[in-house]
């Protein structure tokens, strides 16, 4: 499967991720390289195989709905590189 | 010997009988530190003490370590204390709570370390390189990796810089570096131990795991972190044995399967060698070998490629300079939306390479058009690799195989080509694939003096036989007692 530059920035841009030039062309590379490595799974045959997408025996893990101890809005806030009040400060989002 | 150079549980036994008190522990080690670290390189943001507090929580556990210190791996969270996956996107990033295995140390008296031990940045590693703080250095040759992802706390137990300490497995993460840095290393079954506090890599892959200088200690860190707990969803409410039962017990009659897809090519000539006196030391304690076949072996690493890629990519997503950490200043006005261009810029110069590559691997598997060929396709043949270990623990009590392919290699060998680097986690790998335990421990050393580690994988929840197992080994060896020389 052959994996372009564009195809790269654009999945780089839904990951959030900038790419500088020399960064994406050294990437496509790498990622092609391995998609390549990658394709061997195609050989295998699946049908009629089910997904694992958890490995262990337990499912619907719930617990009862009463409220308990969360972290305060001061400790949430501590670590943020900007805050306002009681909020995580950001770039205007909003015109 | 010197205190650093002890195991907890001869530690134990002195601080029982009143010989030795902590402080005296801690002193030892921070001389040690002080002394070896500025060569290997183990430890991270080395500055200030080394200690923080001790805290009684509800466990249930007794306090039986009386202050024995551990060094924690940096992306397991410690209350005030930095915790930052060797990232520049983490920095500074103290955590508002302790990770459930850290509460349940500081209950069985344990004195965690608040400098934390070095990592590949965010777990995406073999080898120690990709920390924001650059590589540790392997005790037994320091132009050498220590193996990664936890190549910090395999390195400071090996050179005696810890007494013990834990680390984390999505891929081999603790199994690779003990067998490079000669020292015993568990990846307990997928959901034995809580990983409440460890930040995530690959969800349904990742383990908190023990690091240790001998067997008797992993199983006393085991029986100290291993339990259900509510704050993780995915851990198993099943009971914790007391794994120091498992110790001393023969091997007679026990049932070693040896898959033969793990001695083919690629394969270190020495390493095999090696491996094999180990296999037939097995035998001369009693234990049955046959050779068995894990047929989809060769699918292991690229299954695992996309899986814990498209894992990583949703657990890293939160990453983007808003709650913690790195946020990009001086923003380059590249899109319409000044938010946008924070979230890319704060990711595209927080994040290494290792983890862009991860991260955009991971989300083109996830991706319209390619999911179905890549990540479920990916899913179905996990199913067939957890089919081939289900088969062979219906008529084995467990598998040896060699850890790694090879033992360390040099530091800046395999860093220009990162499939090279992957491949080098093919022994390890299936074992997280199909969430089986898996420990590797030392069985031996090659011409040039590099350690080679021995895996032993059981069923799930069946960690108790491979302590059997690898005690019988090692009591009958003498790879345990080694140290560098530093």
């Amino acid at each position: 499967m052959a994996i372009d530059k564009g195809t790269v920035k654009y999945v780089a841009h839904l990951a959030r991720i900038e790419l500088d030039a020399k960064e994406l062309e050294k990437l496509s590379g790498q990622l092609q390289g391995i998609l390549d490595f990658i394709d061997r799974l195609k050989k295998v045959d699946i049908k009629n195989i089910p997904p694992t997408s958890h490995i262990s025996p337990i499912k619907n893990v719930l617990r009862e709905d009463k409220p308990r101890q969360s972290l305060p809005v001061g400790k949430a806030l501590e670590n943020a590189p900007d805050k306002q009040g009681s909020f995580f400060g950001v770039p205007k989002v909003i015109e | 010997m010197k205190l650093n150079e002890l195991t907890a549980h001869e530690l134990i036994e002195k601080l029982n009988k009143k010989e030795i008190n902590s402080d005296e522990i801690l002193t030892a080690l921070d001389k040690r530190i002080k002394e070896a670290d500025s060569k290997v390189k183990a430890y991270i943001r080395l500055d200030g003490s080394l200690v923080s507090n001790l805290q009684p929580t509800t466990y249930n556990l007794q306090p039986i370590l009386k202050g024995i210190p551990i060094s924690i791996k940096d992306n397991i969270c410690t209350q005030g204390f930095n915790t930052e996956c060797c990232s520049k996107i983490l920095q500074g990033f103290k955590p508002p709570y302790d990770a459930t295995v850290i509460a349940r140390l500081k209950e069985a008296g344990a004195s965690v370390l608040s400098v934390k031990t070095n990592m590949d940045e965010f777990a995406f590693g073999s080898s120690t390189e990709n920390s924001y703080f650059g590589p540790t250095h392997n005790p037994y040759d320091l132009q050498r990796v220590p193996g990664g992802s936890s190549g910090g706390s395999a390195a400071a137990v090996a050179a005696d810089e810890a007494v013990w300490a834990l680390g984390s497995d999505t891929g081999g993460s603790i199994r690779q570096p003990a067998s490079f840095c000669g020292v015993v290393g568990l990846k307990p079954t997928y959901g034995r131990v809580s990983r409440y506090g460890l930040i995530a890599f690959a969800s349904s892959l990742d383990q908190i795991g023990p690091l240790t200088k001998d067997v008797e200690d992993a199983a006393l860190l085991m029986n100290i972190i291993a339990g259900y707990d509510l704050c993780d969803s995915t851990s198993v409410n099943a009971e914790v044995p007391d794994y120091t039962r498992s110790l001393g017990k023969d091997i007679q009659g026990i049932k070693i399967a040896i898959p033969k897809e793990y001695f083919i090519e690629g394969i270190d000539k020495e390493v095999k060698e090696i491996v094999w006196e180990a296999v037939e030391k097995l035998k001369e304690l009693g234990a049955q070998h046959s050779e068995v076949s894990l047929t989809h072996t060769e699918y292991a690493v690229p299954v695992y490629y996309l899986i814990a890629t498209a894992e990583a990519s949703s657990n890293l997503a939160r990453f983007d300079g808003v709650q913690y950490g790195f946020r990009a200043k001086n923003l380059r006005p590249k899109t319409k939306n000044q938010l946008i261009d924070m979230y890319t810029q704060t990711r595209g110069d927080g994040f290494g390479q290792e983890a862009k590559r991860r991260i955009i691997l991971g989300t083109f598997a996830l991706s319209h058009g390619y999911y179905d060929a890549y990540y479920l396709r990916a899913l179905k043949v996990r199913t067939l690799i957890k089919q081939d270990f289900d088969g062979i623990f219906n008529n084995f009590d467990c598998i040896a195989t060699p850890t790694s392919p090879t033992s360390a290699f040099k530091i800046g060998e395999k860093t220009k080509d990162p499939l090279k680097m992957y491949l080098s986690d093919i022994y390890t790998i299936s074992v997280n694939l199909a969430g089986i335990p898996a420990i590797s421990l030392p069985c031996g050393f090659t011409k040039k003096g590099l350690p080679v580690g021995l895996q032993i994988m059981a069923k799930p929840f069946n960690e108790e036989m491979i302590f059997r197992v690898a005690h019988a080994y090692e009591q009958s060896t003498p790879w345990h007692t080694m140290r560098p020389k530093l």
